[in-house]
């Protein structure tokens, strides 16, 4: 009836994990006794869970990754503490759950922090800074939203029911086949990840989509903000890159659940295969998180040095050619499993070709600060602190794409604090910024400056402390995922980084503070001229937080940098141009489409992972006629009369104006 | 002149003309038609992954039959034809559907629905058959990549026939609808691309494979 | 509006939309196509079976004949051509070619110069008992 499911699925003996999850089961009860108790939950439901609005769905997406980046955050001071203290000892995870402990981390930081934020921003801002009113599909975007949050659930679910993966973020056969790991954490890994790789792929579908066939009137490509063009980079990548980790996962699937010999060491299987397949997914995955961040550290860098992007074509270029590149390298993540010379020589060489336009870009950002007038907001802090980081990283990203020092660095922990070193400072900082900076559009106030400042400076310094010593272990012949050593000269370095993750954790707490904090006095930070950082696209150009239409009358674009031309004759004009002529604007109504898809998708992972068929069955069949329902209704758009629109734009008009005048006058 | 407030003066003068300007958001039909390419063109990269994996074990038989013991020519013949006439016949119900004539689309749409169906019989019938001498996919690596190959167009196949009849059923209750009308659009691009998939198997997989 | 927009007033289909409306033309269209597929199948099927042919020319002509078919599928049935108003469904489809190609081939090379340099799984497995 349950399949593999009974009561000694949960590790009643294993007291961390379980005491974690009843203590986030207490506060997710809480917080859902909280919304029905006060009332919420019409609300949310209405405005939130099944709104089909992009700037929605962008914000959802953004805090599912940082709800997760406190999940994978925990995992990570778990594992420094324990490498700190298991020095001649077992410190106080026993190896099967520190296994599950760095497999989840991997997992949940790449696929359920990094990827959400990024798609997140992307679905934001994009429409915005492309001058239309929503993406191509806005409730397939609701239905890919969800199921990345069911994926997100999936996994943290095995915290307290079975148990996850313990054989890395990725599954490497033989060791994820049935033989070596027969529970249910590889199964747990597969099935989240098919889950929400599905949800990917409708975002990936519906930003490429967006950006290539909704611009707005007078958007040619050469005017497109660099941020929309490292969008459109990453998405193509989403769409060329994850139907391989969905058809990889799907063949370890069909070894573990039926039997068949893709990756087995029997029967003429080739553990090799999945190497293959999946690092030709992993190596473009890396591009899909960067590109956007690449396009983020554009747009904030020209902003605040108060000057167009410099070399703007030679921009889109490099972006181009890292899109292309990235897919042509995949073989560098196994430069030591057997390769020839040649193939080897071959892959390295354009592993490091990826550096040129990269280093194209750097040059374009600083040649965009020099001369500029630089002000030294948070995203810009984040900005240059990504620069310098970056390209630490992306240098021992090229010593590690030599073959034979890879031989030397391979698997230990020097590869640990490069793509560390990458990702963090790529990544995870330009999230940050994009965050800050766009924050006080979504919202209609700023995040608090101070604070922001403070958290910047111990998430750099904590980065630093954390990694650096672990580039030293790395060449004192520290593999990585080791529970215990013996070896005498690592300790101190270890007991550093450590350290350094304490203060990546002062770092977070700074920014739950600011965000409290901006939330409480939000008055004071209130936008209300809708461009609070005297910004350059089109984004700016309507009231923050944007009317769900976005634009009362779509943007004719007549340049680069948008909003920053129309700006330049607007305030000559002190916004006193004609009354526009408002028409009604169509929007598509919200569905629950997503989240109840969602909600048989999570049904039918879970049955998968456990076994149990006909709940299978069950969640298939909601799933199929949750769209059939969607397929049957009449009315998918809604009217907003001309009048209402004119009502909410000459408010906000008025609004600006005032802001505006007020600037002018003093 | 209706975009006043946002118009503004011709910005960079020697940006005109060196771009090709652009008209704005592309219709309905064209967004939802070239998003479902997108999806098409990813759902052939999954199917590459298929192919290589089938291309990369084509010789680890492990001592079990190889592809030009097993394959029956005819079956797949049969396959291919059922296959290519249900195109023809998808091809009928786009234009049924485009001159608004609900019976021959209808029509067009069940003979669609029966031949695919046919072609799943006899796919199943020859996996059946496989699986009975003892030539399963849990027999070597080489069988494993050809089920897997060979079914995942099955399923595909299978998840079209369900797509179909909603599509008859959504006409039929609906009619021509605008919103329709494009899904039918995506559903004849989904049914073509699996023919073309299927041109890749029977060539690669079923000829290739007993001429070897 | 301004004549910029006019002067590059651009057209643009949906991918498997057709530019023909008249209802015969557009059934000639699928009949040639199920025509020259049937033609291009028989051909291939013949080709596998037979003794006619020089033997290792088969695998070439196979994979040419499967691809002429494609082609004739993407054009009569799935109406992708070469106009200006397809230049963004073929550019799409050609990028998609590109990772297909890389990832088959790409595949094929690696794991190739692998099976060359490594000793098969199974071997390894014997060898270590």
């Amino acid at each position: 009836m349950l399949g593999k499911l009974s009561w000694a699925a949960i590790p009643f003996d294993q007291p961390i994990p379980l005491l974690t999850g009843a203590v986030v089961l207490v506060a997710i009860l809480a917080v859902l006794a909280w919304v029905i108790i006060a009332g919420h939950l019409p609300y949310l439901w209405r405005e939130w869970i099944t709104s089909v609005d992009h700037k929605r769905i962008g914000v959802m997406y953004t805090l599912l990754a940082m709800v997760m980046l406190l999940r994978g955050f925990a995992d990570a001071i778990l594992m420094r503490a324990q490498q700190a203290v298991a020095f001649h000892s077992q410190g106080f995870l026993p190896p099967e759950h520190y296994n599950q402990i760095f497999s989840a981390h991997g997992t949940i930081m790449i696929f359920f922090v990094a990827m959400p934020f990024v798609i997140g921003l992307m679905n934001l801002v994009v429409p915005l800074q492309l001058g239309v009113r929503d993406v191509a599909f806005p409730t397939l975007n609701s239905v890919g939203f969800w199921l990345t949050a069911t994926g997100a659930l999936l996994v943290n679910i095995s915290l307290v029911v079975g148990e996850f993966a313990r054989t890395g973020w990725l599954p490497y056969p033989p060791l994820s086949e049935l033989t070596y790991s027969p529970g249910v954490g590889v199964d747990y890994y597969a099935w989240s990840l098919e889950i929400s790789g599905v949800g990917t792929l409708v975002a990936g579908i519906n930003l490429v989509t967006t950006v290539l066939k909704l611009r707005t009137r007078g958007m040619s490509y050469l005017r497109m903000p660099m941020f929309c063009w490292t969008t459109l980079a990453s998405n193509l990548l989403i769409v060329a890159a994850f139907p391989i980790l969905t058809a990889t996962l799907a063949m370890l699937i069909l070894d573990r659940y039926f039997g068949f010999h893709f990756f087995t060491n029997e029967a003429g299987g080739n553990i090799m295969m999945f190497m293959n397949l999946i690092w030709a997914w992993g190596h473009p995955e890396v591009y899909i998180l960067v590109l956007p961040a690449f396009g983020i550290f554009s747009e904030v860098v020209s902003t605040f040095s108060g000057k167009p992007l410099f070399g703007y074509r030679s921009m889109v270029l490099a972006t181009m050619a890292i899109f292309i590149i990235s897919f042509m390298v995949w073989l560098h993540h196994f430069f030591t499993m057997g390769a020839g010379p040649d193939v080897n020589a071959i892959f390295g060489i354009a592993s490091m070709i990826i550096a040129v336009p990269t280093g194209v870009k750097i040059y374009n950002w600083l040649f965009t600060m020099y001369g500029g007038r630089i002000r030294f907001t948070t995203p810009m802090l984040w900005s240059i602190g990504f620069m310098v980081t970056f390209i630490l990283g992306g240098l021992t990203g090229v010593l590690v794409a030599v073959p034979p020092a890879d031989f030397l660095l391979h698997n230990s922990l020097f590869l640990v604090a490069h793509f560390h070193n990458v990702i963090i400072g790529g990544v995870v900082f330009g999230a940050f910024a994009g965050y800050t900076y766009w924050f006080p559009k979504a919202f209609g106030f700023r995040l608090h400056e101070g604070l922001g400042k403070a958290a910047f400076w111990f998430w750099l310094v904590g980065f630093y402390v954390a990694f650096m010593p672990l580039y030293a272990v790395g060449f004192l012949g520290m593999t990585r995922r080791m529970q215990h050593y013996d070896v005498a000269e690592w300790r101190p370095w270890l007991m550093v980084a450590g350290g350094g993750a304490v203060l990546i954790l002062i770092g977070i707490i700074f920014q739950i503070m600011q965000l409290v904090t901006s939330i409480r006095d939000r008055a004071e930070l209130r936008d209300s001229t809708g461009d609070p950082w005297d910004g350059r696209s089109l984004e700016w150009a309507t009231a923050s937080p944007p009317p769900v239409f976005n634009f009362a009358v779509m943007p004719d674009v007549r340049g680069e940098d948008a909003y920053w031309a129309m700006k330049v004759q607007a305030q000559q004009q002190a916004l006193e141009g004609r009354e526009p002529d408002y028409r009604d604007i169509e929007m598509p109504r919200n569905s629950p489409t997503g989240f109840v898809c969602a909600f048989f998708a999570t049904i039918m992972g879970f049955a998968l992972i456990w076994h149990i068929w006909w709940m299978v069955a069950a969640g298939g069949i909601g799933a199929f006629a949750t769209f059939v329902a969607f397929a049957w209704r009449d009315h998918d758009e809604y009217v907003i009369p001309a009048a209402e629109v004119a009502r909410i734009d000459r408010a906000n008009l008025e609004q600006r104006r005032a802001a505006l005048s007020l600037a002018g006058g003093t | 002149m209706t975009d006043a407030t946002l118009a503004f003066a011709e910005a960079d003068a020697h940006m005109q003309g060196a771009v090709v300007a652009h008209d704005g958001p592309a219709p309905k039909r064209i967004v939802t038609g070239y998003g479902f390419w997108i999806f098409l063109l990813s759902d052939i990269v999954m199917f590459s992954c298929f192919f290589a994996s089938y291309a990369v074990l084509l010789g680890q038989t492990a001592g079990g039959p190889s592809g030009a013991q097993l394959f029956d020519l005819k079956g797949v013949a049969a396959e291919t034809a059922c296959l290519l006439l249900s195109s023809f016949t998808c091809g009928l119900a786009s234009i049924a559907a485009d001159v608004r004539s609900a019976r021959w689309y209808q029509a067009a749409m069940a003979a669609t629905c029966v031949l695919g169906l046919a072609f799943l019989a006899l796919e199943g019938h020859e996996f059946a058959g496989l699986v009975a001498r003892g030539a399963g996919p849990t027999r070597s690596a080489f069988l494993s990549a050809f089920f897997a190959l060979v079914g995942c167009h099955g399923m595909h196949v299978s998840a079209g026939i369900l797509w179909l009849l909603t599509m008859m059923a959504q006409v039929f209750a609906k009619g021509f609808r605008a919103d329709i009308m494009r899904r039918l659009l995506c559903f004849a691009l989904f049914w073509h691309a699996l023919d073309i998939i299927w041109v890749a198997i029977f060539s690669v997989v079923y000829l290739l494979g007993s001429a070897a | 509006m301004s004549e910029l927009h006019e002067l590059h007033d651009y057209r643009d289909v949906a991918p498997g939309d057709e530019e023909e409306v008249r209802v015969g033309p557009r059934l000639l269209g699928y009949v040639v196509g199920l025509g020259l597929a049937i033609v291009l199948t028989i051909t291939s099927f013949f080709v596998a079976g037979t003794d006619l042919v020089w033997q290792p020319s088969i695998p070439v002509a196979l994979v040419v004949l499967a691809m002429a078919q494609m082609g004739v599928h993407l054009v009569f049935f799935l109406h992708i051509t070469t106009g200006a108003d397809n230049t963004n469904n073929v550019l799409a489809l050609a990028f998609g070619l590109l990772i297909v190609f890389l990832v088959i081939g790409g595949s094929l090379w690696i794991m190739s110069n692998l099976n060359h340099n490594m000793m098969p799984m199974d071997q390894i497995m014997q060898m270590q008992r």
